[in-house]
């Protein structure tokens, strides 16, 4: 922890306020003074509170499943049965148009899709699995990219360098291109995949978190190793190891308390990063599999429709941009939080 | 035909020929199946061209993507098929005329068609003299030698031709059809031998895979060179990344109005790369001229459509296809025919009829033919009235058929493709397997690697319900009956194996093979085989046939003489602009 007391004793004009504290403390009460930040959080968390509810929306308000296509349905309208899909008008009668948003949460808040099915159940229900994707995959993809860092960065030599080409090797290809190839692979196996005790079925969330955290492991491996190789050459390293440490204590409680913040700050950077690559995933049919949906396939259901029905698209665009920027406010909130010193070299 | 816009490096046809020669009797007995009924929709009369129908101008289609490869030899597209009849010929052809009539095979490079002799294996064809390619060569019968021989060398779908003599040796090192396919130079004639009947051979012939090409053309894949032809149009120029370009022929010269007739554009230009929305735009503001028929109009712009302002611009035509998904009857739980009827009765056709765009686009069906098509008598067992058209579904039937069955309860995988439509239908049908207590999940692939995925049987244990779409080749039963469910259509661990359900009846197959046999001397007895045939296919449950499609041509307002053929669709060279 040295090195991070160090790190935020610079500032002489802060010094009186954080002598003797917790670094996180201090960390954290700064992240409590950013209003910015903070209004992102409130707002993630009110994202990530609603989708949550998706299922108690789904049951106790809509009275839907949004799971299941509803092409010869009905609703209510101004006291009104309905049909859920409309037969286009004219001479010709071209086409089947889902219903509009009705503005009433109980029937179709947001219309439906070209399934007949509630875009606003389903904007909550993919809200989840975005989420759900996101996060896990950042978090898988973080905590990967660090083990590997602290073995590269902290043995060095050959081990640095077969692990640091492993993941030019991963680095090289274009990161769609990847994920689609390894999709495309792992969706034909219908059967699933089978990981000891443990089996996972080829439309589960698991398969697009995996493949997700997989391509992104390079893009936090590079600073974390970095870092890694900037802490191991510090004086309380080398102190440490002329006192006796073992590798093991030297990797955790030397090196990785000093490049932990380094993650952190990435973490939410990286959640924003995996829900925009989920939903683009999902867009072009090789992310998140029926019966899940997830922002990209509803975006995707709502490409037809983009003139007469534009809330489908709309609805989960909206959400993702809210989602993606609070996540990026506060992960500049939580730089800024850890490593102060940034700010003051950003802003002169 | 299966609808795709890249060509399947081989697509395996018919792997048996049965006896019998070609009758004109099956095309009066088409005639008589489709009178009445009608190709065209109310909303597109099968028009004849205007009498101040005037030649000129530049026809601009817009498509979505090219066809791929262009060498005739290989290409299995409509896309280009509508492009190639108008500037190549066969021996034989449709007459290139609207409606009904286009059904009916003519003379085109041949001066009559032959009579069979040698047991209906072997034709002499009389082939027309002062007939020129684009390139200013003069046909001749050794140029069919040449085009029968790439068939073989070029790799395609061969086995159109595989029974002619020689052929079963031919591969892509080389070929050699003297005696399959013997030119005459000065008598003029061309023998073609069999090495058994083919009642369908006049069809084949008809086809562009057939159509002429100079003699000293390579015996190699060409690419995107399309050889001279002998049509009113040439090709000038093709890109798959931007446009072909039609011109008009030079030394053309009508030989058969029927067969061949001039055509009225100077220039037909197809465009590619544009989004479909962005296709009908352009053609709503006079900037092109067509939509190409196998793009997809999105569901938007259908509504657009309906206005009054574009009735006269867009035709709807019921097509001779299928849309449906196979029943992989390796595996359980389709290896049981209740379970297999079981879904028959619980699919929800008016909901996959939506998803096609309502029933202004697409007619429900249970039966393998679909209607307007030799043989086809109305058949729909799944139903809950009358055994005729499908009505509803009755689910309670399909769980009394399940529980029979001892199969409910299990997983089944529905594979389908991941397009906006592909997918609907799958989530649909997974939903249905779902209501009578199977636990169905869904499997989205790419369209260019789904459909080889659910032919080739090595992938036969990864999926239990394939979607599959099929469009007819020519009019005749066995397209369907003997193609799809044939027991010769089941090539393991091929990707082109047609036969998707890996369905074979041997009873079933012999009426095939008799029906075949029958068709030239007793066409009513064949007729009433193949009806046969399909009912009893339809009540073996190897599908979920869903619905026929019907097609939309978009034309902008200065386009006249729209004429819709059975078998070409959209007569491109027919139209005229005001």
């Amino acid at each position: 922890m040295a090195a991070v007391a160090e790190q935020v004793e610079a500032p002489a004009d802060l010094r009186p306020e954080i002598v003797g504290r917790n670094p996180w403390a201090l960390a954290a009460r700064r992240l409590w003074r950013n209003r910015i930040a903070m209004a992102a959080l409130v707002l993630f968390v009110l994202i990530v509170v609603a989708c949550l509810a998706a299922p108690l929306y789904a049951q106790y308000v809509a009275h839907v499943n949004p799971f299941t296509p509803n092409l010869n349905g009905t609703t209510v309208i101004n006291g009104k049965v309905v049909p859920v899909m409309q037969q286009g008008g004219g001479a010709l009668k071209l086409g089947e148009t889902p219903i509009g948003p009705t503005w009433d949460p109980h029937h179709y808040f947001l219309g439906a899709d070209d399934l007949g099915r509630d875009v606003a159940a389903l904007l909550l229900y993919g809200g989840r699995s975005s989420l759900v994707i996101g996060i896990g995959s950042a978090v898988i993809c973080c905590v990967i990219a660090t083990v590997v860092a602290l073995i590269a960065g902290f043995f060095g030599g050959i081990t640095d360098s077969i692990l640091s080409r492993i993941m030019d090797v991963i680095w090289a290809f274009p990161v769609f291109l990847l994920a689609f190839s390894i999709a495309t692979e792992l969706l034909t196996h219908s059967s699933g995949f089978q990981f000891g005790p443990v089996h996972v079925s080829a439309t589960s969330l698991w398969v697009p978190t995996i493949i997700i955290a997989f391509i992104y492991v390079p893009y936090v491996y590079r600073p974390v190793r970095g870092q890694v190789l900037s802490v191991v050459r510090k004086e309380f390293v080398e102190a440490a190891i002329a006192s006796g440490a073992s590798n093991l204590r030297l990797v955790f409680s030397e090196v990785l308390p000093n490049v932990v913040s380094t993650v952190i700050v990435l973490l939410p950077l990286m959640v924003a990063t995996t829900i925009l690559t989920e939903v683009a995933l999902s867009f072009l049919t090789i992310g998140v599999q029926p019966p899940n949906v997830s922002w990209g396939t509803i975006i995707s259901d709502g490409e037809d429709l983009l003139y007469t029905r534009p809330w489908v698209s709309l609805a989960p665009g909206i959400m993702i941009v809210l989602t993606v920027l609070a996540l990026n406010v506060l992960g500049d909130g939580v730089r800024d939080a850890l490593d102060p010193r940034a700010k003051l070299r950003v802003e002169g | 035909m299966r609808l795709v816009r890249t060509v399947p490096a081989v697509v395996a046809r018919r792997a048996a020929r049965h006896p019998l020669r070609w009758s004109g009797a099956a095309l009066v007995a088409l005639a008589l199946a489709v009178a009445g009924c009608g190709s065209n929709s109310s909303s597109s009369p099968s028009a004849a061209p205007s009498s101040t129908a005037t030649p000129g101008g530049t026809f601009t289609i817009l498509a979505n993507s090219s066809f791929g490869v262009a060498d005739p030899a290989q290409n299995y597209t409509l896309e280009e098929w509508q492009l190639l009849i108008d500037t190549h010929d066969g021996l034989t052809g449709f007459a290139k005329v609207g409606g009904v009539p286009g059904t009916k095979i003519v003379p085109d490079l041949a001066t009559s068609i032959p009579l069979a002799t040698n047991g209906g294996k072997t034709y002499v064809f009389h082939i027309r003299h002062g007939i020129k390619f684009s390139n200013g060569q003069v046909l001749t019968p050794s140029d069919f030698v040449t085009t029968f021989e790439r068939q073989f060398s070029v790799p395609g779908p061969t086995s159109f031709y595989s029974d002619i003599v020689g052929a079963s040796a031919c591969s892509t090192k080389g070929c050699n059809l003297s005696k399959g396919v013997i030119a005459n130079d000065s008598a003029y004639t061309l023998t073609i031998n069999l090495t058994a009947p083919d009642p369908e051979i006049m069809d084949q012939l008809a086809l562009p895979f057939a159509y002429a090409v100079p003699a000293d053309t390579s015996l190699k894949l060409l690419g995107n060179n399309v050889p001279p032809g002998t049509g009113p149009y040439m090709w000038k120029s093709y890109n798959p990344n931007t446009e072909a370009v039609l011109v008009r022929n030079p030394y053309f010269k009508v030989w058969s109005a029927d067969a061949q007739p001039a055509g009225y554009p100077n220039e037909i230009i197809e465009k590619y790369g544009l989004l479909v929305s962005d296709e009908v735009t352009e053609v709503m503001n006079g900037e092109a001229n067509e939509v190409f028929d196998g793009d997809q109009i999105p569901s938007d712009q259908l509504t657009q459509l309906n206005s009054a302002k574009y009735v006269g611009q867009v035709h709807v035509n019921t097509l001779t296809a299928d849309w449906y998904f196979a029943l992989n009857t390796r595996t359980p739980p389709f290896n049981n025919a209740d379970a297999r009827q079981a879904i028959n009765y619980a699919a929800n056709r008016s909901a996959y009829v939506k998803i096609a765009g309502g029933p202004s686009l697409a007619v429900p069906a249970c039966q393998i033919l679909p209607p307007n098509f030799p043989s086809y008598v109305p058949y729909c067992p799944y139903t809950t009235g009358a055994q005729t058209v499908w009505t509803g579904p009755n689910v309670d039937k399909a769980k009394q058929l399940v529980k029979a069955s001892g199969t409910a309860g299990m997983k089944v995988v529905v594979d389908g493709t991941n397009d906006q439509v592909g997918k609907a239908l799958v989530e649909q049908m997974v939903s249905d397997l779902d209501s009578i207590g199977y636990k169905a999940s869904a499997q989205l692939l790419a369209g260019t690697i789904q459909y080889p995925f659910v032919q080739n049987s090595t992938n036969s244990s990864k999926w239990n319900v394939g979607w599959s779409a099929w469009y007819q080749d020519y009019p005749a039963p066995s397209d369907f009956l003997n193609v799809l469910l044939g027991c010769n259509s089941i090539h393991p661990n091929s990707d082109a194996s047609p036969n998707i359900a890996a369905y074979c009846d041997q009873s079933t197959q012999a009426q095939i093979n008799q029906a075949e046999s029958e068709e030239a001397a007793n066409p009513s007895g064949a007729a009433k085989l193949w009806t046969q045939v399909d009912h009893e296919d339809t009540l073996a449950a190897p599908w979920v046939d869903l619905y026929n499609p019907k097609q939309i041509d978009f034309l902008s307002k200065d386009v006249h003489g729209y004429e819709w053929n059975p078998q070409w669709y959209i007569l491109i060279d027919r139209l005229w602009l005001s």
